[in-house]
């Protein structure tokens, strides 16, 4: 066993866990925030993404240990009172189908705005696709997804 | 999974050490290739030593042409770096490939080099651009460090601490990913520097990456994309699986390299 102390959505949580326990998880099963979805659990489908300091990565591939000293940012606290812009983006445009990949898309578009806007570049409808790479809609409603992180690209 | 014990390195001597008083120890980077093995219950080691949070092990450095990038430099820092861009862009197109925006958060550039997969992208630049490997121990050249699929001159509980080479004057890499797991049919990276073209070849070969002569004689007497008409390599070389046959691959490796010449010829 292991002690893991990290931040989730600005609330320090501390937990004994077993050291293979993967991140998504301790915060599926430990924090009981199930927003974060196992879709494949072999890291190819993004349902899973969330942010560990600030940048998109797959909480099915990484060990809660691994996050220790980190803060972690999931569906659950992205918004601030009001929707994020991206949630608000992705129900203006019906983002979605069954809702299932919604977590993950989500929180990876939110973190490819903040990489583009970071570097000056433009997230274009083609970049966008090109950026979801890692993210699988197994509804295929990409069009409206794209639509929706496009929008959000423009008022975050 | 099988459960692990794991430890976090506070240095790559720490690693070491760790390594060595564990029954049957593994080193941890990203973990973007050991966490799905293990998942896969492929390979279940009884510790892990975590050595992604060793400063020292990161970062970029470019002074003139000649460029240092720690083992624990993500894909994403790599492929961001401005400085090693105005160096050698090539490797970070390379590095801006791999995989997918978050599994680049996390991979390593060491770890990617040290799995040696036959299919990763890496290695093709490593050995094109004719890198030495530094490890706690010793350093390795590229030529000598991979030394066939998943194997390379790594000794047990050997770390890599760096890679280092000098830029090329020019270089390139394309890649033919495969459209579901996006890993590389076939990669050509192609440089060309002091010491003449060197042409290296990942995704396609039976024993991982491989460095293509014929080729690399045609394009240091001509480095135009015509020049590799003529050139060949043998389809029974060639990895032959669901994805395509070894002729299917052979054909692909003379595309790519055609390719990558053609963006700097």
């Amino acid at each position: 066993m292991t002690t893991v102390s990290m931040t989730v959505n600005g609330k320090a949580v501390t937990a004994e866990v077993e050291d293979r326990t993967l991140l998504v998880d301790f915060i599926r099963e430990h924090l009981r925030l199930t927003g974060t979805h196992v879709g494949c659990d072999t890291s190819q489908c993004g349902a899973c993404v969330v942010h560990v300091d600030g940048k998109a990565m797959k909480s099915c591939t990484m060990l809660a240990a691994q996050a220790d000293g980190a803060a972690v940012t999931t569906i659950e606290g992205v918004a601030n009172g009001d929707l994020h812009p991206m949630q608000k983006a992705f129900n203006d445009n019906h983002g979605l189908q069954c809702g299932f990949c919604t977590p993950g898309m989500v929180m990876s578009g939110i973190d490819m705005v903040n990489r583009y806007k970071a570097e000056g570049k433009t997230l274009d409808e083609a970049a966008i696709r090109h950026e979801l790479e890692g993210n699988i809609c197994r509804c295929t409603g990409y069009h409206n997804i794209v639509k929706s992180i496009s929008q959000a690209a423009g008022e975050m | 999974m099988e459960n692990t014990n794991y430890h976090k390195a506070a240095s790559a001597a720490d690693a070491a050490s760790l390594l060595s008083g564990a029954e049957d120890g593994q080193l941890i980077a990203g973990g973007q290739t050991l966490l799905p093995t293990m998942k896969a219950r492929l390979a279940a080691p009884s510790d892990l030593v975590d050595i992604s949070g060793v400063a020292d092990m990161r970062g970029v450095t470019v002074s003139g042409s000649s460029v240092t990038i720690g083992a624990m430099t993500t894909h994403a820092e790599v492929a961001g770096d401005a400085s090693l861009r105005a160096a050698c862009p090539a490797i970070c197109d390379l590095a801006g490939k791999i995989g997918d925006p978050a599994v680049r958060h996390r991979g390593t550039i060491g770890g990617s080099v040290a799995n040696n997969d036959p299919a990763a992208d890496y290695p093709a630049a490593m050995l094109a651009l004719g890198a030495t490997i530094k490890t706690n121990a010793r350093e390795i050249a590229a030529d000598d460090f991979f030394t066939g699929m998943f194997d390379t001159a790594l000794d047990e509980g050997e770390i890599i601490l760096s890679v280092s080479f000098e830029a090329p004057a020019k270089g390139a890499y394309a890649k033919f990913p495969n459209p579901a797991s996006r890993y590389a049919m076939c990669g050509v990276f192609v440089a060309q520097g002091a010491g003449g073209v060197r042409v290296a070849v990942t995704g396609a070969g039976n024993d991982g990456v491989f460095r293509a002569s014929d080729m690399e004689a045609a394009l240091g007497s001509n480095f135009a994309p015509d020049a590799l008409d003529g050139t060949s390599v043998s389809a029974d070389d060639m990895l032959s699986d669901l994805h395509g046959d070894g002729a299917y691959r052979a054909n692909l490796v003379k595309v790519m390299a055609k390719r990558a010449v053609a963006a700097i010829a």
